[in-house]
């Protein structure tokens, strides 16, 4: 069993290493073409990250980048495109932060009280598009777009006149969840591990939410019978209906848990940065998400390789307008080229592998034959 | 006399297995040749490469004397070779003509010539005897009707050389005749006809020369005047025909699955199954016989669930599962072999484990509690590896490694390892070789031995007469006859399955 375990390790790291690979030397004919030294911009990129609160700055950004992954994931899992995360979370997160500064509660229940609001959001949203697939047979891709639009451009944006804080402020927004409603940072856990100061950054507790996320996604795709189901109406959803399994609570599952775990995707912002909902509220990391779930191949640790990955190179991005070597856009384009390349390299390598199976399956059922 | 098509050395490889090893075929302008050999024995491949479907990885084909290289069916259609495939390709929604056109309009000035195209059709239909109306709409068409279509469709656009991939498997036997008389009239007409088929009367009474094919071999180019059907069978087989006839009859009193007035509406409200009233006892098989299209699948997918019935009860031994789920339906012993494995059937890239566990995973062993049981169901799936000789390197590889028998085997095993009361099996055998063919039916006798009602849906009219207690036909939606598989030959069961002989009394 050595061999063919190792062979198949080496082909589940074939088509991320051909993907960077792709990437760098894309980005590094861009950067030469646009007058930038390539190596220069690689290495103020690398020598960069080593920094502890570069580190620290990668972990935050790939917490939400994670969950949202995972988000994204559990629909790809069974051949459903939530395209919804985005709207998703932004509106989970409206909610839970109005819902937040309106109470004042004992901190792990004010905490968890957040924490449920958003997912609840978060799943009704997204069971909406559930639901009208199911009863309507709309497709999901254009339900959820829409839904993107009425979250944002209807819901929130309507709100937020009524719900805002009026403290006069230029960035208006909702009120501040108090103390107790607050998630503590994990810098104490930092200074575990070396006494250096992390020059005013802060690493999020929500990662432990993101590391149990990952778990549970685990458990619940790879162990339970639910996540059979799910994978089994992924790969044939005809053979998943002719034994037994139901499409339609398929479809109405897959969207509620895909919406209850966007719902946490603004956490970070809403329980360890600004507390609040507001007009710089960041945006896009539902859509990150989907590019992440792509590049991590929608398996619990593949997603968390390419969450660290693009927050690394979102962190960079600073530090290349900084430093100079570069504009910060390179960034943008090194992320599209991993997403472009991966996706035709694990399609690629997926039929190597397959070809791969199919003769050692029947080799060794001629060595045994004789 | 010249060659019409000559290929030498062919040979195709595909993952785990080797398709085509080495295969000559030689085929004389003006006859009919035809290639035969079981399911899997690599013919069609043989006609996709000759049709440029496909890319031979050794090998040499030359048409008319000349070598060619075939990159494109179109490439094939250039050098006047066409097929008619086993699954037709026209649009039900366009007239005869229509059909034959598309994709190679005659055009007069920017404008499709119709009166020529016309002029045209009607020339080539009539100097090949090929009646048909050129303005029925195709969806009106009985299946030999569409065959002519799609053979004119080919004639059409010039071919000389007509590869005809198993004509004949879903015609009537009365059909048939219509078909082979159409054939000896093109080969007079000049066309070379090579068509596929692996029944053996059919091929001794049609073709001038015979080839088999064996497990990707060419074996041998035989007359039919030399040979007997025994003897070709031989050939084919490499040893003796294995025959689906069961033993004394196991029929018991006791009523497993009860039809009332099923009917199955289909989207535009037809009834594609119209008021079927049906009994299967323990330890007896119901074959239901029928030209494909006629509400066989409609009543398999409400019997299991899968699609919604308008009226009428179905009742598993004391339970109405009329409205049940699939999931209830197979808690309550109901087991189910589709007709289409890969489409319905397996989980192709996932392991062997999973497969099996596919209808089963709310239950021991596969599900322990909310979660699924990888240890018991790796277990179970080596019981049936062992049990139903799945033959396999280990239960960790994806079904799609696996060839079509034995994927099959898996299929059946899963089903019958779980102890079911009711056995519904589409087409067991479609597809695969005579081995694993033979051990499915052993496994269908042994399954009715112990008691468990089986539903037969086949098109092989050997299996179903071979096999069942009792045969029912279906035409258009009804159960049109009931027959005793002992007093009937397959021509006869082709006539109730064209309507040409009715049973009084039976709907």
């Amino acid at each position: 069993m050595k061999v063919p375990s190792l062979r198949r390790l080496g082909f589940a790291l074939a088509a991320p290493a051909m993907a960077v690979a792709v990437a760098l030397v894309v980005s590094s004919i861009v950067l030469v073409i646009s007058g930038s030294n390539p190596l220069a911009a690689y290495s103020d990129m690398i020598n960069n990250a080593s920094k502890l609160e570069t580190s620290i700055d990668i972990l935050n950004r790939a917490t939400p980048l994670y969950i949202s992954g995972v988000a994204a994931a559990i629909g790809f899992r069974m051949n459903l495109f939530n395209i919804g995360v985005e709207g998703q979370y932004l509106l989970a997160a409206f909610f839970a932060s109005v819902a937040g500064g309106a109470v004042n509660l004992p901190p792990i229940i004010h905490v968890s009280m957040v924490l449920l609001v958003a997912m609840a959001v978060g799943a009704a949203w997204s069971g909406l598009a559930g639901v009208l697939k199911v009863t309507r047979g709309v497709n999901e891709v254009i339900s959820t777009i829409m839904l993107n639009f009425i979250a944002t451009g209807g819901i929130i944006a309507g709100l937020i006149v009524v719900w805002q804080d009026n403290t006069g402020q230029v960035n208006s927004g909702t009120t501040p969840i108090p103390k107790s409603g607050r998630m503590p940072d994990l810098n104490s856990w930092v200074e575990i591990f070396t006494r250096e100061i992390g020059k005013g950054r802060r690493l999020t507790g929500v990662l432990l939410i993101a590391i149990v996320v990952g778990v549970a996604y685990h458990l619940f795709i790879d162990r339970s019978r639910l996540g059979y189901e799910f994978r089994a109406s992924g790969y044939n959803p005809f053979a998943a209906r002719a034994g037994g399994i139901a499409p339609k609570n398929m479809v109405l599952w897959a969207m509620f848990l895909s919406g209850a775990i966007a719902g946490l995707v603004g956490m970070v912002e809403v329980l360890s940065d600004s507390y609040r909902y507001d007009q710089s509220f960041v945006r896009g990391l539902g859509f990150q998400g989907i590019a992440v779930a792509l590049l991590g191949r929608n398996t619990p640790l593949g997603i968390i390789v390419a969450a660290l990955l693009f927050g690394f190179l979102d962190a960079s991005a600073g530090t290349l307008q900084v430093s100079g070597s570069a504009s910060r856009e390179i960034v943008v384009i090194m992320q599209a080229t991993i997403l472009l390349a991966a996706v035709v390299a694990y399609e690629v390598v997926n039929r190597l592998r397959q070809k791969d199976e199919a003769k050692t399956a029947s080799a060794l059922l001629a060595g045994s034959a004789s | 006399m010249a060659n019409a098509i000559e290929l030498v050395g062919i040979t195709k490889r595909f993952p785990g297995v080797i398709a085509n090893d080495n295969v000559n075929l030689t085929v004389e302008m003006g006859e009919i040749h035809a290639v035969c050999g079981e399911n899997g024995a690599g013919k069609s491949t043989l006609m996709k490469i000759l049709y440029g479907m496909q890319a031979p990885d050794e090998g040499r084909i030359m048409v008319n004397d000349i070598e060619v290289k075939l990159t494109s069916p179109s490439d094939a259609i250039e050098l006047g070779i066409g097929m008619v495939h086993q699954h037709f390709m026209l649009a039900d929604q366009l007239t005869v003509m229509e059909n034959v056109i598309l994709g190679s309009e005659p055009m007069k000035r920017g404008i499709i010539d119709l009166a020529g195209a016309r002029r045209h059709l009607t020339e080539v239909s009539e100097s090949y005897g090929l009646t048909v109306d050129l303005d029925d709409l195709v969806e009106t068409l009985e299946v030999g009707e569409r065959q002519r279509v799609e053979i004119i469709k080919v004639l059409y656009r010039g071919a000389d050389v007509l590869i005809l991939d198993e004509p004949t498997a879903v015609l009537v036997p009365q059909e048939v005749e219509e078909l082979f008389h159409n054939m000896r009239d093109l080969k007079a007409a000049g066309t070379s006809i090579i068509f596929i088929d692996h029944k053996l009367d059919e091929v001794l009474e049609i073709a001038d020369t015979i080839t088999v094919i064996r497990q990707g071999h060419t074996v041998a180019t035989v007359k039919p005047g030399d040979v007997t059907a025994h003897e070709l069978a031989e050939l084919m087989i490499g040893s003796e025909l294995p025959s689906p006839q069961t033993t004394a009859s196991t029929v018991t009193d006791e009523v497993a699955l009860t039809i009332d007035g099923l009917t199955v509406l289909d989207i535009d409200d037809r009834a594609v199954v119209d008021n079927v009233s049906l009994r299967v006892h323990r330890g007896e098989i119901v074959g239901v016989a029928g030209v494909e299209g006629n509400g066989q699948t409609e009543l398999i997918n409400a019997i299991v669930g899968t699609e919604p019935q308008s009226s009428g009860t179905i009742t598993l031994f004391d339970n109405d599962i009329s409205l049940a789920s699939v999931a209830a339906r197979r808690g309550l012993g109901l087991a189910y072999v589709p007709q289409d494995r890969h489409q319905e059937g397996l989980l192709l890239a996932a392991p062997l484990w999973e497969n099996a566990a596919l209808g089963h995973h709310t239950r021991p062993p596969f599900a322990k509690g909310i979660w699924f049981d990888r240890e018991g169901a790796r277990a179970r799936t080596e019981q049936i590896r062992a049990a139903f000789d799945v033959r396999t390197p280990n239960v960790d590889v994806p079904a799609l490694a696996l060839s079509g028998g034995n994927q099959q085997k898996l299929i059946i095993g899963k089903e019958m390892i779980s102890d079911p009361k009711l056995f519904i099996a589409a087409h067991p055998t479609r597809g695969i070789d005579v081995g694993a063919q033979a051990a499915v039916w052993q496994d269908i006798r042994d399954a009715r031995a112990a008691g468990l009602a089986t539903l037969l849906i086949s098109a092989d009219l050997d299996e179903l007469i071979g096999l069942s207690d009792t045969i029912v036909v279906m035409l258009r939606g009804r159960l049109v006859a009931i027959l005793d598989p002992a007093e009937i030959t397959p021509r006869d069961l082709g006539a109730y399955m064209t309507g040409v002989a009715v049973q009084q009394g039976a709907a």
